[in-house]
């Protein structure tokens, strides 16, 4: 960072992962003043008091639109929002929408200051996507091995088979159907439950 | 079946044409391999439309406008070929607001100025005892309700800049706002204010259509160029979207409409909800009240899905009248050129037929002309318009 004050940054994100990764990397990169409002309630009263100069927040969250008031001159917003962007920098936008963030910010901040910032937003956003879809596949594949289990213990019980022998036939009968075998026990798990 | 179209929307009944056209199936009986994908917030609609995420979007019929002027952000021309909802929208007051106002209601309470001057009358009480401003919640900055809360406000000289405060805030947060006393009212579309009602925490002080008798409030966006570059797609979505209205408009099918709206992944609220909402009659107060009118929601019958240039030119106005933008003739007719009665007349094979727009018609101030927005906002007290 220059001799130049580190501009204030306010993160609205309600999940407090996210927003640490972000604030990790902001740190990183040499930021010192970083805000993170959890609590959505009175949100623009809250930024007011922080007084920030530029507010990044999630697309998932709802109060996005209570931010659009900013742009608006009213009693409620001490600086007015700008946008940052040109109308031909539109891959700004775009990189950061399909990243899942929105940054605000406030009239006067220079432009050459303002990029850093959100290219670090777009690939943290980024990373923690990816994070989360490793954990989402991970959890998938626990609760296929649980379901397989199950519909093992049926075929074992219904049709006398041993251990291997259940799982072959799972495997067979996905091969054949072109399922996934996670599909197959689940039909015979559903398909036991009706019989009982 | 053409490339696979995603369109967003937020949960919302007027919503309905939409939904029910891809989920009934008149989209895909048109060819169209249609996703509908749900949004929180109208700021990711307007940018996943504007970047190309979506192809088309349930929008907010000013925000439509806004983004064609290039007003609160990137400029992108939008065309709207479709109207999907008229009015719908009502204005719900905390209990201890609603006894505030009626007693100081001296008239009719079902008529907008005679609670406009009771809610003139409580803010000046307030105001002398030292109490706080009320406060009232909308949607969006260029939101129907907006407009709606302040034309009936400043009605009676209450100006909604100086003597309330007026908050946006998402719709499915109405309800708990109004519930712990961070808003004291708040102007949303349906299922809210029935949601408000069920929970003894609001009554619905009035229907948008006592105040306005026929406002535009949702359409059925898609950006010009790309409207410009499909245009069989576009009649194909605007014929998907009137058969979804028809479909609705008739009693026989209730039911069953307000079963597909309350699924999780569509409105996600009760079917019984939806349905009132549906009928336009409604529960307006916790003791039981029940207020029905054939105004509350028109979402096909009364040619409610054609796009009239004349509601984009009122809402324009309402723009100017309250300082979002200055007024310019160029504005005027770019907002106006948003509205697409021919790309509707083109798709549903009514060309050349000529449909005379539905006079405009609301409970204060002169007669609507856009030919002269000068002195329609002149004959405003309370504005701040610039021009």
């Amino acid at each position: 960072m220059s001799a130049e004050q580190s501009p204030k940054i306010v993160i609205v994100d309600e999940s407090p992962v996210r927003a640490a990764i972000l604030e990790d990397g902001l740190r990183e990169a040499g930021f010192t003043e970083i805000v993170h409002i959890r609590e959505m309630q009175s949100l623009l009263a809250r930024i007011y008091a922080v007084d920030p100069d530029i507010i990044l927040i999630d697309l998932e969250n709802p109060s996005r639109d209570v931010l659009e008031a900013m742009f608006q001159v009213s009693r409620a917003v001490k600086r007015p929002i700008a946008m940052f962007v040109d109308q031909s920098d539109t891959s700004s936008i775009q990189a950061s929408v399909e990243a899942g963030v929105s940054a605000y910010i406030v009239d006067g901040l220079k432009k050459e200051r303002i990029k850093p910032i959100l290219d670090l937003c777009v690939s943290r956003f980024n990373a923690f996507a990816k994070l989360q879809e490793e954990l989402e596949r991970t959890k998938s594949q626990l609760e296929d091995r649980k379901i397989i289990e199950k519909a093992k213990g049926i075929l074992m019980k219904v049709k006398g088979l041993t251990e291997d022998e259940a799982y072959v036939l799972l495997r067979s009968t996905a091969m054949r159907e072109k399922k996934k075998i996670g599909e197959i026990a689940q039909s015979i798990i559903t398909a036991s439950e009706m019989l009982k | 079946m053409t490339a696979p179209l995603r369109i967003g929307f937020i949960p919302l009944v007027d919503a309905a044409a939409l939904i029910v056209a891809v989920d009934r199936g008149f989209t895909a009986a048109e060819g169209l391999d249609v996703e509908l994908v749900r949004e929180v917030s109208w700021s990711n609609v307007r940018d996943k439309l504007n970047i190309g995420l979506f192809d088309a979007a349930h929008l907010l019929a000013p925000v439509a406008i806004a983004s064609s002027l290039g007003l609160g952000h990137v400029k992108v021309p939008i065309a709207a070929p479709f109207n999907l909802g008229i009015n719908g929208n009502a204005i719900t007051v905390s209990p201890s607001l609603h006894a505030a106002l009626i007693e100081e209601i001296d008239g009719d309470r079902f008529d907008p100025l005679t609670t406009a001057k009771a809610l003139a009358r409580v803010v000046a009480i307030r105001r002398k005892a030292g109490a706080e401003p009320l406060t009232f919640g909308m949607t969006f900055p260029f939101s129907t309700h907006n407009y709606q809360l302040r034309f009936w406000m400043a009605a009676a000289g209450v100006d909604p800049d100086e003597d309330v405060r007026l908050v946006v805030l998402p719709p499915p947060y109405m309800v708990d706002s109004l519930a712990n006393g961070h808003v004291d009212a708040f102007c949303v579309g349906a299922p809210w204010n029935s949601v408000a009602v069920d929970l003894g925490i609001g009554h619905i002080l009035h229907f948008v259509s006592d105040i306005l008798e026929r406002a535009a409030e949702k359409v059925l966006a898609v950006r010009q160029v790309w409207s410009d570059k499909h245009p069989d797609v576009v009649a194909s979505l605007v014929r998907a979207a009137v058969k979804g209205a028809e479909f609705i408009e008739q009693p026989a099918n209730l039911a069953e409409v307000a079963q597909i709206l309350a699924q999780p992944e569509r409105i996600g609220v009760d079917a019984d909800v939806i349905q009132r909402s549906l009928t336009g009659r409604l529960k307006t107060s916790p003791d039981g009240a029940v207020r029905e009118s054939g105004r509350y929601l028109l979402v096909g019958r009364e040619g409610a899905g054609r796009p009239d240039p004349v509601q984009a030119a009122w809402l324009y106005a309402q723009m100017v009248r309250w300082g979002q933008t200055a007024l310019s003739p160029e504005a005027l007719k770019t907002a106006m050129a948003v509205f697409r009665p021919d790309l509707y007349d083109a798709a549903v094979g009514r060309v050349g037929e000529g449909q005379a727009s539905a006079p405009f018609s609301a409970f204060a101030g002169p007669a609507f002309d856009p030919s002269d927005l000068a002195g329609y906002l002149a004959s405003f007290e309370v504005g701040r318009s610039a021009f």
